[in-house]
Protein backbone atom coordinates (compact mmCIF):
# COMPACT_ATOMS: atom_id res chain seq x y z
CA UNK A 1 0.00 0.00 0.00
CA UNK A 2 1.78 3.38 -0.54
CA UNK A 3 2.48 5.76 1.90
CA UNK A 4 -0.47 8.09 0.50
CA UNK A 5 -2.86 5.47 1.67
CA UNK A 6 -1.73 4.94 4.47
CA UNK A 7 -1.67 8.66 5.70
CA UNK A 8 -5.21 8.84 4.55
CA UNK A 9 -6.03 5.26 6.37
CA UNK A 10 -4.44 6.98 9.98
CA UNK A 11 -6.75 9.50 9.58
CA UNK A 12 -10.09 7.64 8.89
CA UNK A 13 -8.84 5.61 11.87
CA UNK A 14 -8.50 8.20 14.32
CA UNK A 15 -11.22 10.35 12.99
CA UNK A 16 -13.97 8.07 12.83
CA UNK A 17 -13.03 5.55 15.69
CA UNK A 18 -13.15 2.59 13.39
CA UNK A 19 -11.19 -0.86 13.11
CA UNK A 20 -8.27 -0.40 10.56
CA UNK A 21 -9.13 -3.51 8.24
CA UNK A 22 -12.92 -1.92 7.59
CA UNK A 23 -11.59 0.96 6.14
CA UNK A 24 -10.97 -0.91 2.38
CA UNK A 25 -10.75 0.49 -1.49
CA UNK A 26 -14.46 0.47 -1.80
CA UNK A 27 -15.93 1.31 2.07
CA UNK A 28 -18.03 4.45 1.76
CA UNK A 29 -17.43 6.71 4.80
CA UNK A 30 -20.76 7.34 5.44
CA UNK A 31 -22.51 3.93 4.37
CA UNK A 32 -19.68 1.73 5.83
CA UNK A 33 -17.58 3.67 8.42
CA UNK A 34 -20.75 5.92 9.99
CA UNK A 35 -19.63 8.86 9.67
CA UNK A 36 -22.70 12.01 9.43
CA UNK A 37 -22.23 14.39 6.95
CA UNK A 38 -20.38 16.85 9.16
CA UNK A 39 -17.91 14.03 9.66
CA UNK A 40 -16.79 14.11 5.65
CA UNK A 41 -16.12 17.84 5.80
CA UNK A 42 -13.82 17.25 8.51
CA UNK A 43 -12.38 14.44 6.79
CA UNK A 44 -11.75 16.56 3.55
CA UNK A 45 -10.65 19.42 6.64
CA UNK A 46 -8.05 16.52 7.68
CA UNK A 47 -6.63 15.44 4.63
CA UNK A 48 -6.13 19.33 3.28
CA UNK A 49 -3.84 19.86 6.47
CA UNK A 50 -1.64 16.47 6.30
CA UNK A 51 -0.98 16.81 2.30
CA UNK A 52 -1.00 20.69 2.26
CA UNK A 53 -3.53 20.83 -0.83
CA UNK A 54 -6.85 22.44 -1.31
CA UNK A 55 -9.74 20.51 -1.93
CA UNK A 56 -12.58 22.39 -3.82
CA UNK A 57 -16.15 21.52 -2.49
CA UNK A 58 -17.52 20.37 -6.15
CA UNK A 59 -14.19 17.73 -5.96
CA UNK A 60 -14.75 16.92 -1.66
CA UNK A 61 -18.39 15.98 -3.07
CA UNK A 62 -16.92 13.28 -5.31
CA UNK A 63 -14.99 11.56 -2.42
CA UNK A 64 -17.30 9.27 -1.17
CA UNK A 65 -15.35 6.24 -0.49
CA UNK A 66 -11.58 5.37 1.24
CA UNK A 67 -10.62 4.44 -2.73
CA UNK A 68 -12.18 8.06 -3.81
CA UNK A 69 -9.91 10.00 -1.35
CA UNK A 70 -6.77 8.28 -2.09
CA UNK A 71 -7.27 8.53 -5.76
CA UNK A 72 -8.19 12.41 -5.27
CA UNK A 73 -5.17 13.03 -2.87
CA UNK A 74 -2.71 11.18 -5.45
CA UNK A 75 -3.55 13.13 -8.28
CA UNK A 76 -3.59 16.52 -6.36
CA UNK A 77 -0.58 15.79 -4.30
CA UNK B 1 -17.85 31.02 37.67
CA UNK B 2 -17.59 32.47 33.90
CA UNK B 3 -13.73 32.29 33.32
CA UNK B 4 -12.36 32.45 29.80
CA UNK B 5 -8.42 32.50 30.69
CA UNK B 6 -7.12 30.78 27.65
CA UNK B 7 -9.83 31.78 25.45
CA UNK B 8 -9.73 34.04 22.22
CA UNK B 9 -12.61 36.15 21.39
CA UNK B 10 -13.28 37.67 18.24
CA UNK B 11 -15.81 40.74 18.72
CA UNK B 12 -17.37 43.06 15.75
CA UNK B 13 -18.26 46.42 16.14
CA UNK B 14 -16.14 46.94 19.08
CA UNK B 15 -15.97 51.09 18.12
CA UNK B 16 -19.42 50.76 19.22
CA UNK B 17 -21.52 51.29 22.87
CA UNK B 18 -22.50 47.18 22.81
CA UNK B 19 -19.64 45.61 21.47
CA UNK B 20 -17.29 47.95 23.34
CA UNK B 21 -18.65 47.17 26.88
CA UNK B 22 -18.98 42.98 25.36
CA UNK B 23 -15.08 42.99 24.95
CA UNK B 24 -14.29 44.57 27.81
CA UNK B 25 -16.54 42.05 29.57
CA UNK B 26 -15.13 38.87 28.07
CA UNK B 27 -11.30 40.88 28.77
CA UNK B 28 -12.49 40.92 32.31
CA UNK B 29 -13.05 37.32 32.11
CA UNK B 30 -9.61 36.40 30.66
CA UNK B 31 -9.95 36.03 27.12
CA UNK B 32 -7.71 37.57 24.52
CA UNK B 33 -10.09 39.85 22.29
CA UNK B 34 -10.00 40.88 18.79
CA UNK B 35 -11.58 44.31 18.21
CA UNK B 36 -13.14 44.26 14.51
CA UNK B 37 -14.69 47.47 13.70
CA UNK B 38 -14.63 49.74 11.09
CA UNK B 39 -13.22 53.26 12.37
CA UNK B 40 -9.69 52.25 13.71
CA UNK B 41 -9.24 55.60 15.99
CA UNK B 42 -11.61 53.95 18.53
CA UNK B 43 -10.13 50.43 18.48
CA UNK B 44 -7.44 51.54 19.15
CA UNK B 45 -8.54 53.94 22.24
CA UNK B 46 -10.16 50.32 23.56
CA UNK B 47 -7.19 48.18 22.99
CA UNK B 48 -5.22 50.94 25.10
CA UNK B 49 -7.55 50.80 28.06
CA UNK B 50 -7.86 47.55 28.08
CA UNK B 51 -3.56 46.51 27.67
CA UNK B 52 -2.44 43.21 27.29
CA UNK B 53 -4.25 40.54 25.86
CA UNK B 54 -6.20 43.11 23.01
CA UNK B 55 -5.94 43.14 19.35
CA UNK B 56 -7.11 45.52 16.72
CA UNK B 57 -8.58 44.18 13.53
CA UNK B 58 -10.05 47.17 11.54
CA UNK B 59 -12.65 45.41 8.83
CA UNK B 60 -15.46 47.01 6.71
CA UNK B 61 -18.00 44.27 7.02
CA UNK B 62 -19.65 45.41 3.28
CA UNK B 63 -16.14 44.37 1.94
CA UNK B 64 -16.70 40.22 1.47
CA UNK B 65 -13.03 39.68 0.74
CA UNK B 66 -12.19 41.30 3.85
CA UNK B 67 -14.94 39.27 5.91
CA UNK B 68 -12.98 36.67 4.36
CA UNK B 69 -9.86 37.39 6.08
CA UNK B 70 -11.31 38.30 9.36
CA UNK B 71 -11.11 35.04 11.04
CA UNK B 72 -7.55 34.20 9.40
CA UNK B 73 -6.08 37.06 10.65
CA UNK B 74 -8.26 37.02 14.17
CA UNK B 75 -6.53 33.32 14.19
CA UNK B 76 -3.22 34.88 13.26
CA UNK B 77 -2.80 38.11 15.78
CA UNK B 78 -4.61 35.60 18.99
CA UNK B 79 -3.38 32.22 18.08
CA UNK B 80 -6.57 31.08 17.69
CA UNK B 81 -10.13 31.55 17.88
CA UNK B 82 -12.56 30.44 20.52
CA UNK B 83 -15.76 32.67 20.79
CA UNK B 84 -17.28 35.24 17.67
CA UNK B 85 -19.52 37.68 18.88
CA UNK B 86 -21.13 39.30 15.94
CA UNK B 87 -21.69 42.81 16.76
CA UNK B 88 -21.85 44.97 14.55
CA UNK B 89 -25.05 46.67 12.57
CA UNK B 90 -25.77 49.55 10.59
CA UNK B 91 -29.56 50.87 9.94
CA UNK B 92 -30.88 52.89 7.04
CA UNK B 93 -34.44 53.06 8.41
CA UNK B 94 -37.12 54.66 6.06
CA UNK B 95 -40.88 54.20 5.61
CA UNK B 96 -41.50 50.47 3.57
CA UNK B 97 -42.99 52.16 1.11
CA UNK B 98 -39.78 54.04 0.81
CA UNK B 99 -37.23 52.24 0.77
CA UNK B 100 -34.56 51.85 -1.77
CA UNK B 101 -33.29 48.90 -2.87
CA UNK B 102 -29.65 50.15 -1.89
CA UNK B 103 -31.01 50.73 1.95
CA UNK B 104 -32.57 46.99 2.05
CA UNK B 105 -29.10 45.90 0.35
CA UNK B 106 -26.87 47.20 2.30
CA UNK B 107 -28.82 46.39 5.99
CA UNK B 108 -28.99 42.63 5.06
CA UNK B 109 -25.42 42.72 3.56
CA UNK B 110 -23.83 44.31 6.83
CA UNK B 111 -26.09 42.97 8.91
CA UNK B 112 -27.29 39.34 7.54
CA UNK B 113 -24.42 38.39 4.99
CA UNK B 114 -21.16 39.07 7.30
CA UNK B 115 -22.67 37.56 10.27
CA UNK B 116 -22.83 34.31 7.81
CA UNK B 117 -19.51 34.74 6.54
CA UNK B 118 -18.44 34.90 9.53
CA UNK B 119 -19.66 32.38 11.07
CA UNK B 120 -18.79 29.92 8.12
CA UNK B 121 -15.08 31.08 8.47
CA UNK B 122 -14.40 30.35 12.19
CA UNK B 123 -15.90 26.79 11.83
CA UNK B 124 -12.47 25.48 10.95
CA UNK B 125 -11.06 26.38 13.86
CA UNK B 126 -14.12 25.90 15.94
CA UNK B 127 -14.75 22.54 14.77
CA UNK B 128 -11.04 21.49 15.44
CA UNK B 129 -11.11 22.47 18.79
CA UNK B 130 -13.68 20.56 19.70
CA UNK B 131 -14.89 23.56 20.87
CA UNK B 132 -16.67 26.91 20.05
CA UNK B 133 -19.12 29.92 21.27
CA UNK B 134 -20.82 32.00 18.95
CA UNK B 135 -22.89 35.06 19.92
CA UNK B 136 -24.96 37.26 17.44
CA UNK B 137 -26.50 39.75 18.57
CA UNK B 138 -29.76 40.37 17.30
CA UNK B 139 -32.51 42.96 18.29
CA UNK B 140 -35.91 43.14 19.81
CA UNK B 141 -37.01 44.34 16.55
CA UNK B 142 -36.47 40.59 15.35
CA UNK B 143 -39.41 39.19 17.03
CA UNK B 144 -41.55 42.49 17.35
CA UNK B 145 -40.75 44.69 14.46
CA UNK B 146 -40.54 48.20 14.23
CA UNK B 147 -41.72 50.38 11.61
CA UNK B 148 -38.82 52.18 9.69
CA UNK B 149 -37.13 49.65 9.89
CA UNK B 150 -38.23 46.44 7.70
CA UNK B 151 -34.52 46.02 6.34
CA UNK B 152 -32.80 45.65 9.84
CA UNK B 153 -35.92 43.40 11.36
CA UNK B 154 -35.38 41.25 8.03
CA UNK B 155 -31.59 41.16 8.54
CA UNK B 156 -31.95 40.72 12.64
CA UNK B 157 -34.54 37.74 12.00
CA UNK B 158 -33.03 35.99 9.34
CA UNK B 159 -29.71 36.03 11.88
CA UNK B 160 -32.16 34.09 14.38
CA UNK B 161 -33.26 31.63 11.91
CA UNK B 162 -29.26 30.94 10.61
CA UNK B 163 -28.14 30.88 14.14
CA UNK B 164 -30.62 27.61 14.71
CA UNK B 165 -29.67 26.21 11.72
CA UNK B 166 -25.94 26.30 12.56
CA UNK B 167 -26.48 25.15 15.95
CA UNK B 168 -27.84 22.27 14.86
CA UNK B 169 -25.38 20.88 12.70
CA UNK B 170 -22.24 21.86 14.63
CA UNK B 171 -23.74 20.97 18.12
CA UNK B 172 -22.13 17.48 18.21
CA UNK B 173 -19.05 19.52 18.17
CA UNK B 174 -19.11 21.41 20.99
CA UNK B 175 -20.21 24.76 19.61
CA UNK B 176 -22.70 26.54 20.66
CA UNK B 177 -24.18 28.87 18.50
CA UNK B 178 -27.09 31.91 20.27
CA UNK B 179 -28.16 34.97 19.80
CA UNK B 180 -28.89 38.22 22.62
CA UNK B 181 -31.65 40.40 21.52
CA UNK B 182 -31.26 43.66 22.89
CA UNK B 183 -34.04 45.90 23.92
CA UNK B 184 -33.86 49.64 23.80
CA UNK B 185 -30.19 50.24 24.59
CA UNK B 186 -28.72 53.37 24.95
CA UNK B 187 -25.73 53.96 22.64
CA UNK B 188 -25.07 56.09 19.02
CA UNK B 189 -27.47 53.82 17.30
CA UNK B 190 -30.42 54.44 19.60
CA UNK B 191 -29.65 58.12 19.83
CA UNK B 192 -30.36 58.61 15.64
CA UNK B 193 -33.92 57.35 16.58
CA UNK B 194 -36.39 60.21 16.84
CA UNK B 195 -38.22 61.74 19.90
CA UNK B 196 -41.70 59.79 18.57
CA UNK B 197 -39.99 56.93 18.09
CA UNK B 198 -37.86 56.63 21.72
CA UNK B 199 -41.35 58.00 23.76
CA UNK B 200 -43.33 54.95 21.94
CA UNK B 201 -40.31 52.46 22.80
CA UNK B 202 -40.06 53.58 26.15
CA UNK B 203 -43.56 53.76 27.36
CA UNK B 204 -43.88 49.94 26.47
CA UNK B 205 -41.05 49.08 28.72
CA UNK B 206 -42.06 47.26 31.92
CA UNK B 207 -38.31 48.01 33.44
CA UNK B 208 -39.33 51.71 32.94
CA UNK B 209 -35.96 53.07 31.68
CA UNK B 210 -33.53 51.61 28.98
CA UNK B 211 -31.02 49.19 28.89
CA UNK B 212 -27.26 49.88 29.31
CA UNK B 213 -24.62 48.13 27.26
CA UNK B 214 -22.57 46.27 30.21
CA UNK B 215 -26.03 44.15 30.82
CA UNK B 216 -26.11 43.18 27.12
CA UNK B 217 -22.43 42.36 27.79
CA UNK B 218 -23.49 40.60 30.77
CA UNK B 219 -25.62 37.88 29.07
CA UNK B 220 -22.93 37.53 26.08
CA UNK B 221 -20.40 36.63 28.42
CA UNK B 222 -22.71 33.52 29.73
CA UNK B 223 -23.46 32.47 26.53
CA UNK B 224 -19.55 32.81 25.36
CA UNK B 225 -18.77 30.72 29.05
CA UNK B 226 -17.95 27.53 29.49
CA UNK B 227 -21.22 27.15 31.70
CA UNK B 228 -23.66 27.97 28.99
CA UNK B 229 -22.36 24.31 27.18
CA UNK B 230 -25.82 23.48 27.22
CA UNK B 231 -27.60 26.26 25.68
CA UNK B 232 -27.58 26.27 22.17
CA UNK B 233 -29.86 27.67 19.38
CA UNK B 234 -31.30 29.78 21.87
CA UNK B 235 -32.14 33.49 21.67
CA UNK B 236 -31.49 35.53 25.51
CA UNK B 237 -33.90 38.39 25.25
CA UNK B 238 -32.29 41.23 27.08
CA UNK B 239 -35.02 44.22 27.02
CA UNK B 240 -36.67 45.22 30.41
CA UNK B 241 -39.43 43.20 29.64
CA UNK B 242 -40.88 45.35 26.38
CA UNK B 243 -41.29 42.11 24.27
CA UNK B 244 -41.46 38.48 25.93
CA UNK B 245 -41.34 35.49 23.62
Amino acid sequence: MSDIADRVKKIVVEHLGVEEDKVTESASFIDDLGADSLDTVELVMAFEEEFGIEIPDDAAETIQTFGDAVKFISEAA
Amino acid sequence: MFDLTGKTALVTGASGGIGGAVAKALHGAGATVGLSGTREAPLQELAAELGERAHVLPCNLSDAEAVEALPKQAVEAMGGLDILVNNAGITRDSLFMRMSDEDWQSVLDVNLTSTFRLCRGVMRPMMKARWGRIVNITSVVATAGNPGQGNYCAAKAGVTGMSKALAQEVASRGITVNCVAPGFIATAMTDKLNDEQKARISAGIPAGRMGAPEEIAAAVLFLASGEAAYVTGATLHVNGGMDMV
